[in-house]
């Protein structure tokens, strides 16, 4: 009867929103007055997760999950799920998560709250509060299945330390089949993914041109930032789709949002609000960005950006 | 190849959101709708499918009579038959057991469908769609090639992308990338015309539990003003970002 929760991993460590989605687990838990199981795959070491309030881990060992397969992860946890008598089972909103997460409903019969920004309102009847309308509002979901999915959202629940420790317990599911086999993977490593970033660094047309992305590169990097741009960037190819922030785009909700030379359309507003910090440097004082802003520079981003980029390489330095 | 492409019926990426009944239903007086977006890549890739190799492309909504002009603007950009599942979409779960039957029902080989829809955002119909009609599933999916029975698909993965194989019966959750933003079409006289003789068949829904109930929406709280800082003085904007908002 304990609450579920999959602590996703990569290369054989935690993810940092698996500790966010423990976090979430354990209050849930609480209210309901249980314990928290999480399902690990092929992570070495799950100790950590007991510091945010697991007190369970199933850990699955098995070199044939060393890639990610929505169906084969998705059988998984519906089999911890029944092995716990789980009736909660919190994931986070990775693209993966995302990905399994419907498949997972289906395989449970369970209903499924996406973007989920709150512990539970309510247990009884189970409510949750969600952002909807690409954060243009939130919205208050009934679950009225018996088992239950919620999908916290990244960096809204944040990481909340118990004191406890966790038991690690091998356990070993059968695998299911795949229509669906992975050729190739193509990623970046060693930059910051947008949706890991605690820090956002995105530009707009205000810098004119493709060539001209260097110093939001760099300011990024000044800040171990991702870097994102507006829907008419990508939309010109002067940087690629997988960049754009906004309601057509990528959600963003980190920390600092810094947005450079873009205006602030409706749409990109709507995907950036979740964001914790804005922050807007445009020539353009009338801009509407700046009613969505909290912090402000009225002036050249050409003049601006490099500036702060060796302000702000002096200040880490002092740090 | 007999695609069916999901058709979500949604306000415009402009509007202003508001709710009525006391903050409990989307108040749609003066919004203008559209096809979502994430569909309608989706649908310009089915067309592609249509002129290239010959697949019959129909289009599909679960909703009530005030989504068909949705429905007929997708006919008027090509797709060759449109059905509407006549009840009110009120929670992903049972909107995607209404598609599923309807993808039993026309033998369907390829589903498409948005990632998620831009008003409710859920992302769960396309995947419940898969494994309730056992299809295959790639979601995120911004390439798309089909020969015979065997795909080749690119998914976005975080931080990069993800090429796949697989087959024929497949449903995905299309995006941006699937088509370029350039390539999406405009109906145009003719194609508003010919919309007007294609079926639009109108289906009665099947018996399906509600999973998730909507009980009230909020607006995010009036932000404060904007705090300005000269662009002379960059040093006090490090300032506030470390000591005020705590972020740097």
């Amino acid at each position: 009867m304990s609450v579920l929760v999959y602590t996703e991993s990569e290369q054989g460590k935690f993810k940092k929103v698996a500790f966010e989605v423990a976090s979430y687990a354990k209050a849930v838990a609480n209210q309901l007055g249980t314990t928290v199981t999480a399902i690990a795959i092929n992570v070495s070491d799950t100790s950590q997760l007991g510091t945010y309030g697991v007190d369970k881990v199933l850990n699955v060992t098995n070199t044939q999950l060393d890639h990610f397969n929505a169906k084969i992860y998705a059988n998984v946890i519906k089999q911890a799920a029944e092995k716990e008598s789980a009736k909660v089972v919190i994931i986070g909103s990775s693209a993966n998560s995302k990905y399994l997460a419907p498949l997972l409903a289906v395989e449970l019969n369970a209903g499924y709250a996406s973007n989920v920004i709150e512990a539970p309102s309510n247990i009884s009847p189970f409510t949750v509060k969600r952002t909807a309308f690409t954060n243009k509002a939130f919205e208050f979901v009934q679950i009225t299945t018996d088992v239950k999915i919620v999908g916290v959202s990244n960096n809204s629940f944040g990481l909340v330390e118990s004191s406890g420790s966790d038991t690690a317990e091998a356990f070993s599911p059968s695998l299911a089949e795949s229509g669906i086999k992975i050729e190739s993977v193509d990623k970046v490593t060693g930059k910051v993914t947008i949706a890991d970033a605690e820090i956002v660094v995105s530009a707009g047309r205000g810098l004119k041109g493709p060539e001209n992305w260097g110093m939001i590169e760099e300011l990024a990097s000044v800040l171990g930032a991702a870097t994102a741009c507006s829907k008419p960037v990508s939309d010109l190819g002067w940087r690629p789709h997988s960049e754009h922030v906004g309601q057509t785009g990528k959600p963003v909700a980190a920390n600092l949002y810094i947005a450079i030379g873009i205006s602030g359309a409706i749409q990109h507003l709507a995907g950036i609000n979740a964001s914790k910090v804005k922050v807007v440097i445009n020539t353009d004082s009338e801009a509407p960005f700046f009613k969505a802003a909290d912090y402000g520079v009225v002036g050249d981003a050409f003049v601006v950006v490099p500036e702060l980029i060796e302000k702000l390489k002096a200040f880490k330095a002092q740090q | 190849m007999k695609i069916l492409v999901c058709i979500s019926h949604v306000p415009d990426t402009t509007s202003k959101i508001n709710f009525a009944n006391d903050n409990a239903k989307f108040d749609a007086t003066g919004v203008q709708f559209v096809i979502n977006p994430n569909d309608e890549f989706g649908l310009t890739r089915a067309m592609w499918f249509k002129e290239k190799q010959g697949a019959t492309v129909t289009v599909v909504n679960v909703g009530g009579s005030e989504t068909e002009p949705t429905l007929r603007k997708a006919l008027a950009i090509g797709a060759d038959a449109a059905i509407r599942v006549n009840t009110a979409a009120t929670d992903g779960f049972s909107v995607a057991k209404q598609l599923a039957n309807v993808v039993k029902d026309g033998g369907y080989d390829l589903v498409i469908a948005g990632r998620e829809s831009i008003d409710y955002n859920g992302g769960m119909v396309p995947g419940m769609m898969a494994g309730l009609t056992n299809a295959n599933f790639i979601n995120n999916c911004i390439g798309l090639e089909i020969e015979d029975n065997s795909v080749k698909a690119v998914r976005e993965i975080d931080g990069g992308k993800e090429t796949l194989s697989t087959s024929l019966p497949l449903v995905i959750g299309g995006q941006k990338g699937l088509v370029e933003e350039s390539d999406l079409r405009i109906p145009n006289m003719r194609g508003i015309m010919m919309a007007r003789q294609k079926a639009l068949t109108v289906v009665e829904p099947i018996a399906a539990n509600v999973e998730t109930i909507s009980t009230k929406f909020e607006k995010p709280a009036a932000k404060g003003a904007v705090k300005l800082v000269s662009p002379d003085n960059l040093d006090e904007l490090i300032n506030l970002l470390h000591n005020e908002a705590k972020v740097i």
